[in-house]
């Protein structure tokens, strides 16, 4: 039972970081329709750039941690006004290219600039573990589902509370209208391009700890990612977090109860996107729509 | 007197005299090649076309069809399985086993075709996508099967004839299978298929009023496809001289889509050129940036390669080979001239996936 406890933790945890990348996917599909493949790549470079503001410049953990998150967030804003907008409109398959593209510059520019040797990430919570009635629960798995949850509460709280959020989800729902009203859809959109850079740069720094940094440490976490995205429903926030979370905790369970499939977690993660599309495109918590032919 | 109109060219159309004279004139270049370059290189040119060949089923899948996929490595990398293992516990020839490969994955592809009915534009970009990233780590997994990590190392190709050296004679065999690959395609994308493909990839539902069966469409899109590819991942196999499932990273399915859009997504000399870009350019930009820096030299193809992508990707939608294209049409039929003569074409209204 203790085992399975510490288990479900370190399940949560990296659920925690999968929601939050999720998340971020969700944000720029939900606005916009497409999907970022260089998600992962972007949350790498904003991890990257905690890791430098950290190790080489001594820069007091928070304040790092804020002016990664602020840097990605600027960087993403910038990306879409430039280099994705004008394909916006166009073909799927050219966003897809332009995403794909993005990925492999931000990919090779992380390489060159930091090398491709993985590094060891500080983490600013305790190594040792608090024994919560005789089970050992790691304070660094605490602390990442603790600063996940608080960021998702975050863009909640932004997205139903807020006028800038109550703006955002009109530009994505009613663009025309939206508009007529005097909001600046293509200012929306880079807000949403923004706050999905946000919200996986927090993912990225998180898991960069366990993971070690490199320029390839999201790519796997990325499939886990669009797995909880597609479990939890595309087009739901909600559906992301809890997704997410659940993905983390089959994920660790697979590991822990059945080592011969601890190597297969990517296998399982694309049956999981394969089966969820085909059986129900619409995930969990998300809205069925219907289309003919 | 006005200049007949022309017709759009499509593959599996009658080729003019201009085009059949040029195709000879390439056939030509093309066997000699191995001659006039340095020895080594004669393989650097096996690899480009067998990236050719599976630029070419990427771009039946993804440029005629419409149905975007970024797992095509995935596909190379079981046919280079399934001609390893034929060699190596059935003791088939290896020749044998380029067909053998294809029709594995033909039928593997065909498989996948239908839950991918089911996804439609962006999804399918993720389920493929995952396929990617996910087919190494399953591949290595049956180690009995596999060889798991270690890998299946092939014999090497030794020439037959002291006429050629073995990277020529390998180099002979990967010529004659391009050389049937595309054939194969001119003809199935010049017919009925081929406007069954392009039909849908234009607008399903218009696709479905004109009696176009959508699902067996689709999916023979999707084996046919599957199949060039595993003739190329064998080729590839072979050529390396050892199958590891390490060997296709999800990069190269990327690679492989940056070499269809830049040759020229939809078009089959858009696969030629593709094939020898996706080969080259890393090879290229990498030596290129050795001497100045190594950090920069390893980092140097996927930046270029993502910076051209951008590049095509802004400039020049329907790639190199669209590029070719509209200049020959200029050429041909320059635009409005001063004294307003009549008769000239505008250039032909270019349709493809982008």
């Amino acid at each position: 039972m203790t085992f399975f406890l510490q288990q479900l933790v370190s399940g949560l945890a990296a659920g925690g970081a999968y929601a939050s990348l999720a998340l971020a996917l969700v944000l720029i599909y939900s606005a916009m329709g497409l999907i970022n493949f260089a998600q992962g790549e972007f949350a790498m470079f904003a991890t990257f750039i905690a890791w430098t503001l950290l190790v080489y410049l001594h820069v007091p953990y928070v304040l790092a941690f804020v002016l990664a998150i602020a840097f990605a967030m600027a960087g993403a804003a910038a990306i879409e006004r430039l280099i994705v907008r004008p394909f916006e409109r166009g073909p799927q398959l050219g966003v897809v290219i332009v995403t794909l593209a993005l990925l492999s510059i931000v990919n090779g520019a992380a390489g060159f600039i930091w090398g491709y040797i993985p590094r060891a990430f500080p983490t600013p919570f305790p190594q040792s573990p608090v024994v919560v009635a005789g089970v050992y629960i790691s304070i660094q798995d605490l602390g990442v589902i603790g600063v996940s949850m608080i960021s998702l509460g975050l863009i909640y709280l932004l997205f139903n509370r807020t006028k800038l959020g109550l703006a955002m989800r009109t530009a994505a729902l009613y663009p025309d209208s939206a508009r007529l009203l005097g909001v600046s859809v293509g200012g929306m959109l880079a807000i949403g391009w923004a706050l999905a850079s946000g919200v996986g740069a927090i993912s990225g720094i998180m898991l960069a700890p366990t993971l070690f940094l490199e320029p390839n440490m999201m790519q796997q976490v990325v499939i886990y990612a669009f797995a909880a995205a597609v479990l939890g429903g595309i087009e739901s926030p909600l559906g992301a977090v809890v997704g997410g979370l659940l993905l983390g905790v089959v994920l660790a369970m697979v590991g822990a109860y059945v080592p011969a499939l601890a190597d297969l977690r990517l296998a399982v993660a694309l049956l999981l996107i394969v089966g969820m599309l085909v059986v129900r495109p619409s995930g969990l918590l998300g809205q069925v729509h219907t289309r003919r032919v | 007197m006005a200049p007949a109109r022309t017709q759009v060219r499509v593959p599996g159309s009658r080729p003019s005299l201009a085009m059949l004279g040029f195709l000879a004139v390439m056939a030509v270049v093309a066997v000699a090649a191995p001659f006039l370059v340095a020895g080594y290189e004669a393989l650097n040119l096996s690899y480009a076309l067998i990236f050719a060949i599976a630029i070419l089923g990427l771009n039946i899948l993804t440029g005629y069809s419409g149905q975007i996929t970024l797992g095509h490595g995935a596909f190379l990398a079981i046919g280079a399985y399934a001609s390893a293992i034929a060699q190596q516990k059935m003791g088939l020839n290896f020749l044998l086993t380029i067909p053998l490969a294809g029709v594995v994955c033909g039928l593997l592809g065909f498989a996948f075709g239908f839950p991918a009915l089911r996804l439609e534009g962006i999804y399918l970009a993720l389920a493929t996508f995952a396929l990617a990233v996910a087919a190494p780590t399953v591949l290595k997994k049956p180690e009995g099967i596999t060889g798991g990590v270690k890998g299946i190392i092939l014999p090497p190709v030794t020439s037959p004839t002291t006429l050629l050296t073995d990277d020529q004679f390998f180099y002979m065999i990967c010529l004659s299978v391009a050389a049937v690959c595309f054939l194969l395609a001119w003809n199935i994308l010049g017919g009925r298929t081929g406007r069954a493909f392009r039909a849908i990839r234009d607008g399903d539902i218009a696709a479905v009023s004109f009696g176009v069966n959508l699902a067996s469409y689709k999916t023979l899109a999707f084996a046919i496809s599957a199949f060039l590819a595993g003739i190329a991942g064998a080729l590839y196999g072979i050529a390396t001289g050892f199958v590891s499932a390490d060997a296709y990273p999800f990069q190269l399915s990327i690679l492989l889509l940056v070499g269809a859009v830049i040759g020229g997504l939809g078009t089959l000399e858009g696969a030629l050129l593709g094939g020898f870009f996706s080969w080259y350019l890393p090879r290229f930009s990498q030596q290129a940036l050795k001497n100045i820096n190594t950090q920069l030299a390893n980092a140097a193809p996927t930046v270029t390669q993502g910076v051209l992508l951008l590049v095509v990707m802004f400039v020049a939608r329907q790639g190199i080979a669209g590029l070719i294209r509209s200049n020959i049409h200029r050429l041909r039929y320059p635009v409005q001239r001063d004294d307003g003569a009549p008769g000239d074409e505008p250039p032909p209204e270019q349709t493809g996936p982008l």
